[in-house]
């Protein structure tokens, strides 16, 4: 047997041990699509302590962009002067007139790029159309934004932009805690890869003002089930603390030269959240100097009405107020062949890991979740 | 979309780096990596290095969960830091 794999069934068992002591119901709450897909897919949540919960936050980038800014971005792809470049996450998210995926089928040029510098190599070499890059992701995502945009300034390239709706997360991790709908969670399992950018000091208000706990975790199975046990362990010893499990990628100041750029570019205004509404300095807006590459007043585009799709709960399931099951759309019109709601479109979203590796069909519910369906779907 | 990759560095011209990755060479952008030198472990999201991997920090987390089990000693935790355990790994083993 591996090392690894003596490893997790250690782990497993001290989680298992910490449960136990514990004794009654506790949730902590992870706020990254990378570790909801992880944790799904090696198989964590049937592995959990039966009164232990790790609930998704609002974390997939795809899930949280409102749908107001997603009917913006599809609207954008529709023109014909336009190059919208966007990341493969975006292209299925339907909107009011489609998806970018139909924009194109449509006619629209929907360019899926790997990298945000992709975008800028195209508007060189199409000098006569308008290149706009579909700006969506947290803190790990922004810099390259940004690094995008000091490339395009240094090149002096007029014809590109960027529709940013990029994303903090420590305000949204305030906003849910402050919020009584949310169910109580005793620690967040906080994202490692923003967290290489952001440091793991800022974390530190958290703790103190809300008494919940931030482990902050890697992806691999071990480093997942090493935090959580962290978390429990934490519960049973009756204490809250900032624990840094992913030392080798994460800092306490974060990266510097990617903070550099996102100062230089960006800087924290109010964003809009599927579900969560506007949160005050929750996104990253563009700086006076650098407006001229903000996409959004090069085409003068309208304030995003804000809906949801009919009967969708994406908004409560990003906030982990509702589980995806709890949804009736969930399995039956709404699925990864053809999602309605973001949280089943992005690899990363809750209700599609629940739809892949959930075997939903046989989850049970607490009680008190039932109850909350049946208030949900009436 | 926060995910991220480690590989290994191994050119460098400015900004403009080249990784291995499981034997692929892949282009990447190292301006938030100013510091990594060629041979170093780098973590690479969408398109950009992203931090640099120190190897000693994750020798020390993985032999303290090892720690956990007495089974396996101090000198076989050292063997087995996530570099090497992915540089040993198979492409669909990576996240």
């Amino acid at each position: 047997m591996s090392l690894t794999q003596h490893t997790i069934d250690d782990l497993l068992q001290r989680l298992d041990v910490a449960a136990k002591t514990i004794g009654h119901d506790v949730a902590f709450m992870e706020v990254c699509g990378t570790h909801t897909t992880s944790s799904f897919r090696c198989g964590l949540p049937s592995v959990m302590p039966s009164n232990v919960r790790l609930i998704s936050g609002p974390g997939c980038p795809v899930c949280v962009t409102s749908q107001g800014d997603i009917d913006r971005l599809i609207d954008l792809g529709l023109r014909q002067d336009v190059i919208l470049c966007t990341y493969g996450d975006m292209l299925r998210v339907p909107g009011k007139q489609g998806t970018l995926e139909a924009a194109r089928a449509r006619g629209g040029r929907i360019e899926i790029v790997y990298s945000s510098m992709d975008a800028v190599k195209l508007a060189r070499r199409e000098a006569g159309r308008e290149v706009v890059f579909a700006a969506v992701g947290f803190e790990t995502t922004a810099p390259a934004t940004a690094a995008a945009i000091c490339e395009a300034q240094r090149l002096n390239i007029s014809n590109f932009s960027v529709l940013a709706s990029h994303k903090r997360i420590i305000p949204a991790m305030r906003a849910l805690l402050a919020d009584g709908e949310i169910p109580a969670i005793k620690g967040f399992l906080c994202p490692g890869h923003v967290s290489v950018i952001i440091g793991s000091e800022v974390y530190a208000p958290i703790v103190e003002e809300f008494g919940v706990s931030c482990v902050i975790g890697g992806f691999e199975p071990a480093q997942l089930i090493a935090a959580l046990v962290c978390l429990t362990e934490l519960v049973v010893e009756n204490k809250t603390a900032l624990v840094n499990q992913y030392p080798e990628a994460v800092h306490k100041k974060g990266n510097r030269w990617a903070l550099a750029l996102l100062e230089q570019i960006f800087e924290p205004g109010d964003a809009r959240w599927r579900g969560m509404g506007t949160l005050p300095d929750s996104g990253l807006i563009l700086r006076r100097e650098y407006q001229r590459f903000d996409a959004a007043l090069r085409f003068n585009l309208p304030e995003p009405q804000e809906r949801e799709p009919k009967g969708c709960i994406c908004g409560k399931v990003i906030s982990g107020a509702a589980l995806p099951v709890q949804c009736k759309l969930f399995g039956k019109s709404c699925t990864p062949i053809s999602p309605i709601g973001p949280c089943m479109v992005s690899s990363e979203g809750t209700c599609s890991a629940w739809f892949k590796y959930g075997n939903f069909r046989q989850m049970t519910l607490p009680k008190r979740q039932e109850k909350e369906l049946l208030e949900v779907q009436s | 979309m926060c995910l991220a990759v480690p590989a290994k560095l191994i050119e460098q011209d400015g900004h403009h780096g080249m990784v291995d990755l499981h034997g692929n060479r892949l282009p990447v952008n190292t301006m938030m990596t100013p510091d990594a030198q060629n041979g170093d472990w780098i973590l690479i999201h969408a398109g950009f290095a992203i931090e640099r991997l120190d190897p000693e920090e994750a020798r020390k987390t993985w032999a303290l969960i090892a720690d956990v089990q007495r089974a396996a000693g101090e000198g076989e935790a050292q063997e087995h830091t996530p570099q090497q355990r992915l540089a040993a790994a198979t492409p669909g083993e990576l996240l």
